[in-house]
């Protein structure tokens, strides 16, 4: 625990030095320094119009995540129990998994119109993918006397997911939901940065436009701390499901 | 065709049946979607005409460049990073969470870095696809069987002779499936750029029909960069199924 605590600084330590060089080879103007864009972090944090902000992109992933992650799990578990249902999607779930989405979201703005329920939705298609495709394969890959248990003891759809599959294909679906988790933010802030008037995305995009590095790394820095420990916890419970047998 | 082949055909194809039929009925505005019908019609216009072609060579070569350099970098990482287990282990929490930083943040950094043009668009992709690429060398590399390399050390093969025996075979599976999503992340890097960042590129060409309502353009070329992304994903995904069909797996 330790040892993995100074990696952990010295790496750390490594990209600030990385980027302070940087900074130094191409000026204010392209990249903030790192103690410049901590002075501003604290600044931000302190102010009520970038708290704004953020309310806006959380709530937005936050519907984002709950329809991924619900979606997905709901979906991935029918795929996994049914193998004709699971047959016939899967081709279709990885080609869909390997296409640039950027390309739909006009789409989801023709339908949705501007503003959150575009983003919800955006963000959910990025997320959703992953989720069903590591739960699909996680049911699948379930001892069959599992799933015979639950037909011989006529337990229904609900019963079945909630007692016997979801439990067991757990960690499994941990690791699709980490990775869920990852896409569904840069859907929801991809979202933002190509259409809408608040949020972190628009922040980003807005700082582009007026070439204000000091923003663009206050937003990127926070993003990637928040995105971080999220995903630290998400891995610490995977490898905690994983080990769980052993 | 499998059963499960032609309910998917029958699903798809009752889909876009569904769609055209929404449409011409008025369900669904003209002003949200234009009817399948039309979508191809407008991308046969589209592939007629020369006014696409340029954004769409210049997507592609991008394409190909970032999915070039990802794949050489990512495996060159890869293979430093296993010999040297102390970096790795101190790096692998950051290769975990890679995919979590919005990369596009950089582009204004690459403007600096690289100057106006390709560039700072094929730097942007590159970084989004040479993770997988690492991710995938590491875990081919750290699965090849103990015994295999015991076989190498009792053969005393030279370090050149057991890369090319022996690591390189073994680990191909998973170097595909890098080199799989290393192209996908290539391809969503390059036009999620053109779409938000960039005055080229079919992206680009789509956001602006979207700007000016220009439905028909829009559409005609989600068909086209859509169907054509999926015909590249298709092959390499028969190339990867036929190798590892020869390994016997």
């Amino acid at each position: 625990m330790k040892r993995r605590a100074l990696d952990m600084l010295l790496v750390s330590v490594a990209l600030v030095v990385l980027w302070q060089a940087l900074h130094w080879r191409v000026g204010e103007e392209g990249l903030a320094s790192p103690a410049a864009t901590l002075r501003q972090i604290g600044e931000e944090l302190e102010s009520p119009r970038f708290w704004r902000h953020v309310a806006e992109t959380a709530i937005a992933f936050g519907w984002a995540l709950l329809y991924s992650a619900g979606g997905g799990l709901v979906l991935g578990l029918w795929f996994g129990f049914r193998r004709l249902a699971g047959e016939v999607a899967e081709p279709v779930l990885t080609a869909f998994a390997s296409l640039p989405k950027v390309t739909l979201y006009p789409i989801m703005l023709l339908v949705f119109g501007l503003g959150l329920p575009a983003k919800v939705a955006f963000g959910a298609i990025h997320g959703i993918v992953p989720v069903v495709l590591f739960s699909m394969a996680a049911v699948r890959n379930l001892a069959p006397v599992l799933t015979r248990t639950a037909r011989v003891l006529r337990l229904d759809a609900r019963t079945t997911a909630l007692t016997v599959l979801l439990p067991a294909a757990l960690p499994e679906i941990v690791s699709g939901l980490r990775i869920g988790f990852s896409l569904t933010l840069l859907g929801v802030l991809i979202g933002e940065m190509f259409a809408a008037k608040r949020g972190l995305g628009f922040l980003i995009m807005n700082a582009i436009g007026l070439n204000d590095s000091g923003t663009i790394m206050t937003v990127a820095t926070l993003l990637f701390a928040f995105a971080a420990l999220a995903n630290a916890a998400l891995l610490a419970l995977d490898r905690h499901l994983h080990h769980r047998g052993d | 065709m499998s059963r499960a082949g032609a309910w998917r055909l029958g699903i798809l194809g009752g889909a876009v049946a569904l769609l055209e039929l929404l449409c011409r009925l008025g369900a669904i505005k003209k002003i949200t979607m234009i009817p399948p019908s039309e979508m191809a019609l407008a991308l046969g216009r589209l592939m007629a005409g020369p006014a696409m072609w340029p954004h769409a060579a210049k997507t592609f070569g991008n394409v190909a460049w970032a999915f070039l350099i990802a794949v050489l970098a990512g495996a060159t990482i890869g293979v430093v990073l296993h010999a040297l287990p102390g970096l790795r282990r101190a790096l692998d929490p950051w290769l975990a969470t890679w995919y979590a930083v919005p990369v596009f943040v950089f582009y204004p950094l690459f403007i600096v870095l690289f100057g106006m043009g390709d560039a700072p668009i094929i730097a942007i992709a590159f970084l989004f696809s040479v993770a997988a690429m690492t991710i995938a060398t590491l875990d081919g590399l750290g699965r090849i069987p103990r015994v295999l390399r015991k076989t190498a050390r009792v053969h005393r093969l030279t370090p050149i002779e057991r890369a090319l025996r022996i690591d390189l075979p073994s680990a191909f599976p998973y170097l595909l499936t890098g080199v799989k999503l290393a192209l996908a992340y290539a391809f969503i890097g390059v036009i999620a750029s053109e779409f938000i960042l960039s005055g080229f590129g079919l992206g680009h060409e789509i956001s602006f029909a979207y700007n000016n309502f220009d439905n028909r353009t829009m559409y005609g070329l989600m068909l086209f960069l859509l169907t054509a992304v999926v015909l590249i994903n298709l092959v390499v995904q028969r190339i990867e199924r036929r190798e590892l069909r020869r390994r016997g797996r």
